[in-house]
Protein backbone atom coordinates (compact mmCIF):
# COMPACT_ATOMS: atom_id res chain seq x y z
CA UNK A 1 0.00 0.00 0.00
CA UNK A 2 1.12 3.53 -0.70
CA UNK A 3 2.20 5.61 1.97
CA UNK A 4 0.19 8.63 1.67
CA UNK A 5 1.63 10.54 4.82
CA UNK A 6 5.55 9.74 3.52
CA UNK A 7 3.70 11.41 0.27
CA UNK A 8 2.41 14.20 1.89
CA UNK A 9 5.34 15.14 3.86
CA UNK A 10 7.69 15.16 0.74
CA UNK A 11 5.11 16.80 -1.06
CA UNK A 12 4.98 19.89 1.65
CA UNK A 13 8.89 20.18 2.54
CA UNK A 14 9.86 20.31 -1.05
CA UNK A 15 7.21 23.56 -1.54
CA UNK A 16 9.99 25.91 -2.32
CA UNK A 17 8.01 28.86 -0.44
CA UNK A 18 7.26 25.89 2.68
CA UNK A 19 10.99 25.59 2.44
CA UNK A 20 11.78 29.44 2.77
CA UNK A 21 9.63 30.30 5.73
CA UNK A 22 11.07 27.08 7.66
CA UNK A 23 7.52 25.26 7.98
CA UNK A 24 7.87 21.35 9.52
CA UNK A 25 5.34 18.78 8.99
CA UNK A 26 4.69 17.23 12.42
CA UNK A 27 1.25 15.13 11.83
CA UNK A 28 -0.44 14.01 9.10
CA UNK A 29 -3.02 11.89 8.84
CA UNK A 30 -6.55 10.84 8.59
CA UNK A 31 -7.24 14.00 7.31
CA UNK A 32 -5.56 15.91 9.91
CA UNK A 33 -2.05 17.83 9.93
CA UNK A 34 0.35 19.47 12.56
CA UNK A 35 2.73 22.21 10.64
CA UNK A 36 5.24 24.72 12.77
CA UNK A 37 6.67 27.74 11.42
CA UNK A 38 9.59 29.09 13.67
CA UNK A 39 10.09 32.55 14.35
CA UNK A 40 12.00 34.40 12.28
CA UNK A 41 12.88 37.73 12.08
CA UNK A 42 12.25 38.08 8.27
CA UNK A 43 8.78 37.79 8.91
CA UNK A 44 7.97 40.56 11.07
CA UNK A 45 5.24 42.67 10.28
CA UNK A 46 6.28 45.49 12.84
CA UNK A 47 9.71 46.10 13.82
CA UNK A 48 8.81 47.88 16.49
CA UNK A 49 7.17 45.06 18.32
CA UNK A 50 8.77 42.00 16.47
CA UNK A 51 5.17 40.32 15.91
CA UNK A 52 5.15 38.43 12.82
CA UNK A 53 2.86 39.59 10.08
CA UNK A 54 -0.23 37.83 9.90
CA UNK A 55 0.59 37.13 6.45
CA UNK A 56 3.09 34.94 6.99
CA UNK A 57 0.57 32.96 9.84
CA UNK A 58 -2.38 32.80 6.63
CA UNK A 59 0.38 30.93 4.57
CA UNK A 60 0.92 28.61 7.43
CA UNK A 61 -2.37 28.16 7.75
CA UNK A 62 -3.25 27.37 4.26
CA UNK A 63 -0.47 25.11 3.89
CA UNK A 64 -1.22 23.00 6.97
CA UNK A 65 -5.20 23.25 5.64
CA UNK A 66 -4.10 22.01 2.27
CA UNK A 67 -1.64 18.99 3.94
CA UNK A 68 -5.08 18.06 5.45
CA UNK A 69 -7.15 17.78 2.76
CA UNK A 70 -4.55 15.89 1.30
CA UNK A 71 -4.53 13.30 4.32
CA UNK A 72 -7.51 12.33 3.82
CA UNK A 73 -8.32 9.28 3.04
CA UNK A 74 -11.27 9.99 0.20
CA UNK A 75 -9.16 12.59 -1.17
CA UNK A 76 -7.24 11.09 -4.33
CA UNK A 77 -4.32 13.65 -4.14
CA UNK A 78 -4.12 16.88 -4.60
CA UNK A 79 -5.81 20.09 -4.00
CA UNK A 80 -5.97 23.98 -4.35
CA UNK A 81 -7.54 26.63 -2.22
CA UNK A 82 -10.44 28.01 -3.10
CA UNK A 83 -11.50 30.06 -0.57
CA UNK A 84 -9.89 30.64 2.99
CA UNK A 85 -10.95 33.39 5.85
CA UNK A 86 -8.91 34.34 8.99
CA UNK A 87 -9.47 35.48 11.94
CA UNK A 88 -6.93 37.09 13.94
CA UNK A 89 -7.40 36.73 17.30
CA UNK A 90 -4.15 38.43 18.99
CA UNK A 91 -0.40 39.11 18.22
CA UNK A 92 2.02 36.03 18.56
CA UNK A 93 4.21 36.21 20.95
CA UNK A 94 7.63 37.34 19.55
CA UNK A 95 10.51 35.11 19.61
CA UNK A 96 7.90 31.49 19.94
CA UNK A 97 7.09 29.12 17.27
CA UNK A 98 3.80 28.88 15.72
CA UNK A 99 2.23 25.53 15.65
CA UNK A 100 -0.82 25.00 13.47
CA UNK A 101 -3.25 22.19 13.24
CA UNK A 102 -5.70 21.79 10.63
CA UNK A 103 -9.05 19.40 10.61
CA UNK A 104 -10.70 18.29 7.02
CA UNK A 105 -14.21 17.60 8.60
CA UNK A 106 -16.17 16.96 4.93
CA UNK A 107 -15.28 16.07 1.84
CA UNK A 108 -16.94 15.31 -1.31
CA UNK A 109 -16.10 14.26 -5.17
CA UNK A 110 -15.30 18.36 -5.58
CA UNK A 111 -14.84 20.49 -2.71
CA UNK A 112 -13.11 20.01 0.97
CA UNK A 113 -14.12 21.56 4.01
CA UNK A 114 -11.49 22.52 6.56
CA UNK A 115 -11.08 23.97 9.84
CA UNK A 116 -8.11 25.28 11.54
CA UNK A 117 -5.70 27.05 14.56
CA UNK A 118 -2.45 28.47 14.29
CA UNK A 119 -0.78 28.57 18.69
CA UNK A 120 2.32 30.05 19.71
CA UNK A 121 3.50 28.71 23.13
CA UNK A 122 0.39 30.03 25.03
CA UNK A 123 -1.84 27.18 24.20
CA UNK A 124 -4.69 29.13 25.97
CA UNK A 125 -5.94 31.19 23.14
CA UNK A 126 -5.42 30.76 19.81
CA UNK A 127 -3.47 33.36 17.62
CA UNK A 128 -5.65 33.02 14.79
CA UNK A 129 -8.63 30.43 13.47
CA UNK A 130 -9.16 29.83 9.70
CA UNK A 131 -12.18 28.25 8.03
CA UNK A 132 -12.14 27.03 3.70
CA UNK A 133 -12.70 25.13 1.17
CA UNK A 134 -10.64 23.25 -1.29
CA UNK A 135 -10.69 21.78 -4.26
CA UNK A 136 -10.82 17.97 -4.63
CA UNK A 137 -8.10 16.84 -7.75
CA UNK A 138 -5.99 13.48 -8.84
CA UNK A 139 -2.42 13.66 -8.34
CA UNK B 1 -7.14 87.25 -1.62
CA UNK B 2 -4.44 85.71 -3.69
CA UNK B 3 -4.39 82.17 -3.39
CA UNK B 4 -0.92 81.02 -2.08
CA UNK B 5 1.67 79.39 -4.61
CA UNK B 6 1.20 75.62 -5.41
CA UNK B 7 4.52 73.97 -4.03
CA UNK B 8 6.56 73.09 -6.12
CA UNK B 9 6.37 69.29 -7.49
CA UNK B 10 9.23 68.07 -6.61
CA UNK B 11 9.29 68.85 -2.93
CA UNK B 12 5.21 67.45 -2.82
CA UNK B 13 7.15 63.66 -4.64
CA UNK B 14 9.81 64.10 -2.17
CA UNK B 15 7.62 64.55 1.18
CA UNK B 16 5.40 61.64 -0.15
CA UNK B 17 7.63 59.25 -1.52
CA UNK B 18 9.75 59.80 1.64
CA UNK B 19 7.10 58.75 3.65
CA UNK B 20 5.54 56.03 1.43
CA UNK B 21 8.94 54.27 1.61
CA UNK B 22 9.38 54.84 5.23
CA UNK B 23 6.23 52.92 5.73
CA UNK B 24 7.23 50.35 3.25
CA UNK B 25 10.78 49.37 4.29
CA UNK B 26 10.29 49.20 7.79
CA UNK B 27 8.44 46.09 7.81
CA UNK B 28 11.03 42.94 7.12
CA UNK B 29 8.21 40.82 5.85
CA UNK B 30 7.09 43.01 2.91
CA UNK B 31 11.31 42.88 2.34
CA UNK B 32 10.98 38.94 2.49
CA UNK B 33 7.95 38.89 -0.26
CA UNK B 34 9.86 41.85 -2.46
CA UNK B 35 6.88 44.12 -2.51
CA UNK B 36 7.18 47.37 -4.00
CA UNK B 37 4.72 50.40 -3.86
CA UNK B 38 3.75 52.73 -7.27
CA UNK B 39 2.38 55.96 -6.01
CA UNK B 40 0.39 57.44 -8.92
CA UNK B 41 -1.52 60.78 -6.78
CA UNK B 42 -3.58 59.24 -3.99
CA UNK B 43 -3.70 55.48 -6.08
CA UNK B 44 -1.27 52.74 -4.89
CA UNK B 45 -0.36 50.03 -6.64
CA UNK B 46 0.99 46.56 -4.63
CA UNK B 47 4.03 45.32 -6.62
CA UNK B 48 4.94 41.76 -5.54
CA UNK B 49 8.35 40.65 -7.61
CA UNK B 50 8.29 37.05 -8.88
CA UNK B 51 11.07 34.62 -7.09
CA UNK B 52 11.56 31.36 -6.86
CA UNK B 53 10.86 30.96 -2.93
CA UNK B 54 7.17 32.45 -3.86
CA UNK B 55 6.26 29.62 -5.67
CA UNK B 56 3.72 26.61 -3.68
CA UNK B 57 2.82 24.12 -6.42
CA UNK B 58 6.52 23.20 -7.82
CA UNK B 59 4.65 21.07 -10.34
CA UNK B 60 2.36 23.35 -11.85
CA UNK B 61 4.63 25.60 -10.90
CA UNK B 62 2.25 28.42 -9.02
CA UNK B 63 2.47 30.83 -6.67
CA UNK B 64 1.86 29.92 -3.01
CA UNK B 65 -1.78 30.68 -1.98
CA UNK B 66 -0.29 32.31 1.28
CA UNK B 67 1.98 34.56 -0.69
CA UNK B 68 -1.25 35.30 -2.66
CA UNK B 69 -3.05 36.15 0.43
CA UNK B 70 0.07 38.11 2.41
CA UNK B 71 0.58 40.03 -0.86
CA UNK B 72 -3.68 41.07 -0.81
CA UNK B 73 -2.94 41.54 2.89
CA UNK B 74 0.15 43.52 2.85
CA UNK B 75 -1.40 45.67 0.26
CA UNK B 76 -4.63 46.37 1.58
CA UNK B 77 -2.94 47.59 5.48
CA UNK B 78 -0.10 49.87 3.13
CA UNK B 79 -2.87 51.28 1.54
CA UNK B 80 -4.83 52.35 4.61
CA UNK B 81 -1.66 53.17 6.62
CA UNK B 82 -1.57 55.43 3.40
CA UNK B 83 -4.79 57.28 3.47
CA UNK B 84 -4.38 57.44 7.54
CA UNK B 85 -1.39 58.64 7.41
CA UNK B 86 -1.27 61.03 4.06
CA UNK B 87 -3.42 64.20 5.32
CA UNK B 88 -0.81 64.12 8.67
CA UNK B 89 1.97 63.95 6.39
CA UNK B 90 0.87 66.86 3.78
CA UNK B 91 -0.04 69.06 6.79
CA UNK B 92 2.79 68.74 8.60
CA UNK B 93 1.71 66.89 11.23
CA UNK B 94 4.23 63.94 10.65
CA UNK B 95 7.04 63.42 8.48
CA UNK B 96 8.92 60.06 7.10
CA UNK B 97 11.31 60.55 10.19
CA UNK B 98 8.58 59.94 12.23
CA UNK B 99 7.15 57.05 10.73
CA UNK B 100 9.62 54.33 13.20
CA UNK B 101 8.15 56.10 16.15
CA UNK B 102 5.98 53.56 17.74
CA UNK B 103 4.38 56.08 19.75
CA UNK B 104 3.85 58.89 16.95
CA UNK B 105 2.73 56.15 14.45
CA UNK B 106 0.73 53.08 14.91
CA UNK B 107 -0.76 50.96 11.86
CA UNK B 108 -3.81 49.12 11.34
CA UNK B 109 -4.30 45.61 12.89
CA UNK B 110 -5.82 42.80 10.87
CA UNK B 111 -9.02 41.60 12.37
CA UNK B 112 -10.04 39.03 9.41
CA UNK B 113 -8.81 38.42 5.98
CA UNK B 114 -10.99 36.10 3.46
CA UNK B 115 -9.24 35.29 0.03
CA UNK B 116 -11.27 33.79 -2.90
CA UNK B 117 -8.92 32.37 -5.29
CA UNK B 118 -9.42 32.65 -8.96
CA UNK B 119 -7.15 31.05 -10.91
CA UNK B 120 -3.66 29.60 -10.29
CA UNK B 121 -1.49 32.62 -9.65
CA UNK B 122 1.52 32.33 -12.56
CA UNK B 123 5.47 32.19 -11.58
CA UNK B 124 5.85 35.85 -12.81
CA UNK B 125 5.22 39.22 -11.27
CA UNK B 126 1.64 40.36 -9.85
CA UNK B 127 -0.03 43.61 -9.10
CA UNK B 128 -2.82 44.57 -6.27
CA UNK B 129 -5.25 47.39 -5.66
CA UNK B 130 -7.03 48.11 -2.58
CA UNK B 131 -10.25 49.85 -2.27
CA UNK B 132 -11.63 51.39 1.09
CA UNK B 133 -15.22 50.40 1.44
CA UNK B 134 -15.38 52.00 4.72
CA UNK B 135 -13.19 53.13 6.91
CA UNK B 136 -14.44 54.51 10.02
CA UNK B 137 -12.98 55.39 13.48
CA UNK B 138 -12.43 51.81 14.93
CA UNK B 139 -13.19 49.70 11.61
CA UNK B 140 -12.62 49.63 8.18
CA UNK B 141 -13.66 47.41 5.72
CA UNK B 142 -10.86 47.00 2.73
CA UNK B 143 -11.78 44.85 -0.73
CA UNK B 144 -8.38 44.20 -2.70
CA UNK B 145 -7.78 42.79 -6.34
CA UNK B 146 -5.02 41.04 -7.63
CA UNK B 147 -3.82 40.51 -10.99
CA UNK B 148 -0.88 39.41 -13.52
CA UNK B 149 -0.89 39.59 -17.77
CA UNK B 150 -4.38 41.34 -17.63
CA UNK B 151 -6.02 43.36 -15.00
CA UNK B 152 -9.33 41.85 -16.41
CA UNK B 153 -8.62 38.81 -15.31
CA UNK B 154 -8.09 38.90 -11.91
CA UNK B 155 -6.59 35.78 -10.23
CA UNK B 156 -7.54 36.87 -6.46
CA UNK B 157 -9.54 39.02 -4.53
CA UNK B 158 -9.85 39.52 -0.92
CA UNK B 159 -11.94 41.26 1.99
CA UNK B 160 -10.84 42.52 5.45
CA UNK B 161 -12.15 44.29 8.30
CA UNK B 162 -9.07 46.13 10.08
CA UNK B 163 -9.03 47.61 13.28
CA UNK B 164 -7.60 51.26 12.99
CA UNK B 165 -4.74 52.87 15.37
CA UNK B 166 -6.41 54.95 18.03
CA UNK B 167 -5.44 58.05 19.72
CA UNK B 168 -2.22 57.23 22.43
CA UNK B 169 -4.65 58.71 24.89
CA UNK B 170 -7.63 56.50 24.64
CA UNK B 171 -8.89 55.68 27.59
CA UNK B 172 -6.75 57.20 29.89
Amino acid sequence: MVDKAAIARQFIEAIPHARALGLKLTSIGNGEAGITMPYSKELVGDPRTGVIHGGAVFAALDTCCGAAVMSHPSAPGGTATIDLRIDYMRAATPGQTITTQATCYHITRNVAFVRATAMDEDEGLPVATAAGSFTVEGL
Amino acid sequence: MARSRPEPVQVVKQRRDAALNAIVEGVPYIRFLDIGFDRRGDELTGVLNFDQKLIGNPLLPALHGGVTAAFLEVTAVITLSWEFLLPKIESGELDASDIADYEKVRFPKTVDFTVDYLRSGLPRDAYARAFISRAGRRYASVRVEAWQDNHARLFAQASGHFLMPQPATDGK
